[in-house]
């Protein structure tokens, strides 16, 4: 079984490029190029001498000691959450930032939801000197004011999504729309495994630093590449795509893809895709989303505003569809407790989407000496109000 | 001979009028497409709402979002539409995204399209390349004509292709925009225009994006076989209601 994009642009029967024709020239130009220019040693090179002095990569894998000692299995995190800017999120928006550079492109747009991707893409542009314009659903704008503030001191213009339900979806969709209108001197990062071919695959490439990484690390720390298990929170997937990449192949690599469940998988109020989800299209490409009978797209709800998005990337669709991964729902209840209690077993505060993956050890079982990697996708600083909010801090 | 064709072969310049099914009111399908006919309008293209419409500026996204609101679905258009062709001849056209489409089933679509007299489709983010492999067959078995888009950036070559795989019109995007985003035409669209004249191709060109009056119809149809006017006219009758129809489309073709 391949688990990678095949030349048409699917995994398995998901993925594929469902654009408008007047999207076509830009989807098509980067098509073609971005294998070519990944390859070339001047593009690789300035990629990870920025991973290591300005992200600070390697990110570190860390022995949770004493939460392997509460759940009697053997857990570290890859601390993405180390990463500059916070989160996962930068080492895609440095990728694209060089892709678009190579392709002469001199204006950026991102679509942004809790506000990372908007902040991660604000920060290479100002690095780089172009331009940035961010889309925000409105309602995001009003919840996530310190990253707003600092897409703006970042040289960002952010602009409100207003249409449809105000929030990540409809951000995309005023993202693409744009693109459509600027179809010359704009590349458009996107932030997540998601969107028309080539764009989860070449997210999936940069944040497959994540898994290549892992292999090294594990071998100094176990003396073995491969874990037993991969572990890692899903809303569109990037940080899980690049935390499975190198794994995917592997069989005896187990892969668990945590989703929030929201109040519930059956309360009405959830994001668990790949439970409620059907095939359909969403954003430009073929896989599981969350919508109506009659195919109107709906809107999902996560207390993390990084998982609230109504589908998966393909990639995933496809590991789910295989069986590839086990897809487990972490309500907002556990995600949250999940949450706190790292911060008491190892002093760190962990990002809302991370707090979901912390949260499969009161579910799951592991034997004492599984080695299990887990994805600590993001920090907590952004989400502090939250906790305070639900916990009465 | 499908209307389309039919239409086609008139030797007149053509106005399209887009609407969205269930805008302003559920109810208002019918008599908005009976309205058009009488007023001279020659084709319609019945929009089929959906939640994100990608390729649609703020008038017609805020007409599909009212429409959805207001419980438009696949189901009751179709319920709606079952009896059209009693009091309707001209062509007529579903345009909608591939989702909702995806989900009623490719062929039941078509089948009931067919059933209905509906004469063609238009569905903006069905890429060419699939509709080739996967769904022309069925399109064709039900005697649909599939209608795809072009723009100034699209290539010669791929205008080409499209035209072979074509069997109707070509709908040509006045500028690289969504819909609604600019009105009227400088330079820069008439010579695209003068392009895709030039190019010979077998199926005719229907103008679509940035007209909507008098002036920019006639500028459009200089060089092409018509046009199609979409957000000013769901901007029309979301300001002025259904009753004023006639007025509008005597005002873009005198």
């Amino acid at each position: 079984m391949n688990y990678n994009v095949n030349e048409k642009g699917y995994y398995g029967e998901f993925g594929g490029a469902f654009i408008p024709e007047m999207l076509y020239p830009n989807v098509e130009e980067l098509r073609q190029n971005y294998l070519k220019v990944m390859e070339e040693p001047e593009f690789k090179k300035e990629f990870n001498q920025l991973l290591k002095d300005y992200v600070g990569r390697p990110s570190p894998l860390y022995f949770a000691k004493r939460l392997s000692d509460k759940y009697n299995t053997k857990i570290y995190l890859k601390r993405e959450d180390l990463n500059h800017t916070g989160a996962h999120k930068i080492n895609n928006t440095i990728g694209q930032i060089l892709m678009a550079k190579r392709l002469g492109k001199t204006r950026i747009i991102a679509e942004t939801g809790a506000g990372q991707h908007g902040v991660a893409t604000a920060t290479v542009c100002a690095l780089m000197g172009l331009e940035c314009i961010v889309y925000m659903g409105e309602i995001d704008i009003a919840r996530q004011a310190p990253n707003v503030a600092r897409m703006k001191m970042l040289g960002a213009t952010v602009v409100p999504a207003k249409s449809g339900s105000r929030t990540l979806k409809d951000a995309t969709n005023e993202a693409i729309r744009d693109w459509i209108n600027n179809p010359v001197n704009t590349h458009y990062i996107i932030g997540s495994a998601i969107g028309p071919h080539p764009y989860p695959d070449m997210v999936t490439r940069f944040q497959s630093v994540i898994s290549e990484e892992i292999k090294l690390q594990l071998i100094e720390h176990e003396d073995r590449e491969n874990p037993d298990y991969v572990v890692a929170c899903i809303g569109g997937g990037s940080n899980a795509a690049g935390t499975y990449y190198h794994f995917l192949h592997e069989e005896n690599v187990n892969i668990i893809a945590v989703e929030a469940a929201g109040l519930g998988v059956d309360s009405g109020e959830s994001a668990a895709t790949s439970v409620l989800g059907k095939e359909g299209i969403i954003h430009g490409c073929k896989t599981m989303l969350m919508q109506t009978e009659d195919g109107q797209i709906t809107e999902p709800y996560s207390i993390s505003a990084g998982l609230d998005y109504p589908g998966v990337g393909p990639m995933h669709a496809h590991l789910c569809k295989t069986g590839r991964a086990e897809f487990m729902a972490i309500t907002d209840n556990d995600a949250m407790n999940a949450g706190l209690e790292l911060c008491k077993l190892e002093g760190i505060i962990p990002a809302i989407e991370s707090s979901h993956a912390l949260a499969i050890f009161e579910h799951k079982t592991f034997k004492p000496d599984d080695v299990i990697v887990l994805s600590l996708s993001g920090r907590g600083d952004k989400d502090l109000q939250n906790y305070i909010d639900y916990f009465k801090i | 001979m499908n209307r389309i064709n039919q239409k086609l072969q008139e030797d007149k310049k053509l106005l399209s009028i887009y609407f969205t099914a269930g805008y302003p009111n559920i109810n208002d399908t019918v008599s908005i497409i009976q309205d058009l006919e009488k007023s001279g309008v020659d084709m319609i293209e019945i929009g089929l709402p959906f939640s994100d419409p990608l390729a649609d500026g703020p008038t017609i996204q805020a007409s599909s979002t009212q429409a959805l609101k207001n419980g438009m679905t696949t189901k009751i258009l179709f319920d709606q539409l079952k009896d059209i062709r009693k009091t309707v001849n001209i062509p007529l056209i579903i345009m909608g995204y591939f989702n909702p489409i995806l989900q009623y089933g490719v062929e039941a679509f078509c089948k009931q399209c067919q059933e209905i007299g509906i004469d063609g489709l238009i569905i903006p983010d069905l890429p060419v390349d699939v509709y080739h492999e996967d769904y022309k067959a069925i399109f064709e078995k039900y005697g649909l004509i599939n209608v795809f888009l072009i723009t100034p950036q699209t290539s010669e070559e791929r205008i080409r292709y499209i035209d072979s795989i074509s069997n109707g019109f070509i709908y040509m995007v006045s500028s690289a925009s969504t819909t609604g985003a600019k009105e009227g035409f400088q330079d820069e669209q008439t010579t695209y225009f003068e392009r895709i004249g030039n190019m010979n191709l077998k199926n005719p060109q229907i103008v679509g994006f940035g007209i909507s009056n008098h002036q920019t119809f006639t500028q459009a149809t200089q060089y092409a076989k018509g046009a199609i006017i979409g957000s000013a006219f769901v901007k029309h009758v979301s300001n002025e209601g259904v009753n004023t129809i006639d007025k509008f489309i005597q005002g873009i073709l005198n």
